[in-house]
């Protein structure tokens, strides 16, 4: 109880403190969202529009290939449902904080609720978000979908969300965050605590898909121990305001693995500031972090950052940017350290536009210039992500087809 | 089919070809000989419209058409085709994704990939980690799925294997003659190609028709390609050029 009481104070002592990075946001602009629940049973009852929403962020409506289903529409879960309940269990936070004594030892224990204003706000908020947990040595064959939606104009969504696969596990998550069709202005808020136990694998896919006037500030903290592996892969192609994020995996146990994929195009007036973070905590621990990002006119700054705390720890960190546009920036800001003498973390970066020789090699085969560089464009951002929807990879891919039609 | 008019070409400033004048006829090979650094890469590299090569004078005409400011895919779309000798390092895209855009999705290629042993470079980044005969079997690959009426072949053998050779000779001359024989009226059968050789080991499977010797840039003389590359396997260039002089 004073735990709680001395944590509440910091977070209310915390709500001006600016983040380190990314512009700072004003949390009074937004109203909180509604934590009116507005329950789907069905997912294929909804509107043309917001199944089209979905789909474009990998959620699936009908929900085939998915072991399970959960919605959160601004601050109030509106649907959860799972397959099979012994593979895997999905229910809000709120509800597994009840149902279950322990989950409060996994709440607020990777993210701290005074970091920054954002994570002080949620912790203020007592936020709701979703909980997953796949039990000890089950290996769920489909991912578990999620939706993060913000329904209403001008609102703040606040989220928290915990994912715990236990001891030899397995678990596949795509979380889509995105907007109703209409929404243009918002501010999102994720703080998401994930625990990958002893052997265990979660393989974790992001899709963003906001609004161009969406603020967006995901707080990520993760624990791998022995031998178990982290899969990240997060992808946002669609204009939005600012997204500042700096995901942190600590590599707890021997033997720990885990990669992150970040791919990123930063549309004019969009701000990317996108970072990546791995923690070399134990012994013969691995981690490649690799970030593909674009300008047709946005900023990018991207972030990779690896820091070597254990012998036999190997990292490579890969970060390029392409500029196809005279407006936009990029900044790969890579940073390697080194504590202990038995260690290897290397990096490659590099920014600056498409090779000409590159758009003439195909054009030598009969490509006009905009194919050319849509299909350059295409194999920049193809980091081999795997079980993303058809749906979703047809709009990747008008994506990337714009994208090459502006950067002749 | 193609017709060379005085072209003179600087890259960043520096002159490297000098006035060349030179014909592929339709359906003729014609081979271009000549020391390192003479220009014959950037010949062929000016013929496609590959930026950086700047064409200061003279002309090139492709089937009766001013091409000299085309750009390379209007050239490509007009039927001109390279095998470039170091072509660049495609990461990300892969060979596959390539074929099936030249190919406009009909998987004919399977095949002609099998042959030139390039079914597991299939799915790999073009040109990422190939060695210098790979590079040669995968463009060889393209340029026979994109089936271009006039083909323009950088050194198609150098740095392939004594195995492959064979297999990438006949490739070549399927491509050039299709299956049938092309002797007889060679304007009417088959394609028109320029071929870059230094060894001479692609005449053993196309019979090539006319060679011309280039020199720093320039075109210094032209004959039967067969007794030209004997004539430089025994005395080298140096005489070629002596003899230059010495009918000025």
């Amino acid at each position: 109880m004073q735990d709680e009481l001395s944590l509440k104070k910091k977070a209310e002592d915390a709500l001006k403190k600016s983040a380190a990075y990314g512009e700072d946001l004003n949390l009074e602009d937004y109203q909180i969202a509604s934590k009116e629940e507005e329950v789907t049973e069905n997912l294929m009852s909804l509107s043309a529009d917001d199944q089209k929403t979905l789909l474009n962020v990998g959620v699936v409506p009908n929900e085939e290939n998915r072991s399970g289903t959960f919605i959160m529409l601004n601050n109030a879960v509106s649907h959860a449902s799972v397959k099979q309940e012994d593979e895997v269990e999905l229910m809000s936070l709120q509800d597994a904080i009840k149902k279950y004594d322990w989950v409060k030892d996994y709440s607020w224990k990777l993210v701290k609720p005074d970091a920054d204003k954002y994570t002080a706000m949620t912790y203020l908020q007592n936020a709701d978000g979703y909980f997953i947990r796949a039990p000890a040595g089950k290996k769920s064959k489909m991912p578990v979908q999620t939706c993060l939606l913000i329904g209403s104009k001008e609102v703040s969504q606040i989220v928290h969300n915990i994912i715990v696969v236990e001891e030899g596990a397995q678990l596949d998550v795509i979380t889509g965050c995105s907007t109703r069709k209409g929404v243009e202005k918002g501010l999102h808020l994720g703080i998401s605590e994930m625990y990958v136990k002893k052997g265990a694998t979660l393989n974790f896919t992001m899709i963003h898909n906001w609004a161009e006037q969406i603020g967006v500030r995901p707080r990520t903290v993760v624990h791998v121990e022995e031998g178990g592996t982290y899969i990240n892969n997060y992808i946002t192609l669609k204009p939005v305001k600012s997204i500042q994020m700096y995901p942190t995996v600590h590599l707890k146990g021997k033997g720990a693995f885990t990669r992150l994929n970040s791919i990123g195009v930063a549309h004019p007036g969009s701000e990317l500031d996108l970072g990546s973070r791995v923690i070399f905590d134990a012994p013969d621990t691995k981690a490649e972090l690799i970030s593909r990002t674009i300008t047709t006119g946005g900023k990018v700054i991207a972030r990779g950052e690896m820091i070597g705390n254990a012998d036999g720890a190997k990292g490579h960190l890969e970060c390029h940017g392409l500029v196809l546009s005279k407006e936009g920036s990029q900044r790969a800001i890579p940073i390697l350290e080194a504590n202990v003498e038995d260690i290897e973390l290397s990096h490659e970066a590099a920014v600056g536009r498409i090779a000409r020789e590159q758009i003439e090699y195909l054009m030598a085969r009969g490509l006009t210039e905009e194919e050319a560089v849509g299909m350059i464009v295409r194999g920049f951002l193809d980091v081999g992500i795997q079980g993303i929807p058809d749906e979703l990879k047809a709009s990747i891919d008008e994506t990337i087809a714009k994208i090459g039609e502006k950067a002749i | 089919m193609l017709e060379i008019q005085d072209l003179t070409v600087e890259i960043g400033g520096r002159r490297i070809l000098n006035g060349i004048n030179l014909n592929v006829e339709d359906g003729f090979k014609n081979v271009l000989f000549g020391p390192n650094g003479a220009g014959k890469s950037a010949l062929l590299m000016t013929l496609m419209g590959f930026s950086g090569y700047k064409v200061v004078k003279g002309k090139i005409i492709f089937k009766g058409e001013d091409i000299t400011n085309m750009s390379v895919y209007e050239r490509a779309q007009m039927g001109l085709g390279i095998m470039a000798q170091r072509p660049p390092n495609m990461t990300g895209v892969k060979l596959r994704s390539l074929l099936d855009v030249v190919s406009k999705n009909d998987r004919k290629y399977d095949e002609l990939a099998e042959t030139l042993d390039m079914v597991r470079f299939l799915d790999r980044d073009i040109n990422v980690g190939f060695s210098g005969g790979e590079i040669k079997r995968s463009e060889l690959l393209q340029l026979s799925v994109q089936n271009p009426d006039m083909v323009l072949l950088d050194e198609p053998e150098s740095g392939v294997d004594l195995v492959s050779i064979e297999q990438l000779g006949i490739t070549i001359k399927n491509l050039l003659c299709g299956h049938g024989k092309c002797a007889g009226e060679r304007y009417k059968h088959g394609k028109s190609a320029l071929i870059i050789t230094h060894t001479g080991q692609v005449l053993d499977y196309v019979e090539a028709d006319r060679g011309f010797i280039l020199c720093n840039g320039r075109v210094m003389c032209s004959g039967n390609p067969h007794e030209m590359l004997e004539d430089i396997k025994s005395q080298g260039y140096e005489e070629c050029v002596k003899c230059k002089m010495n009918y000025r």
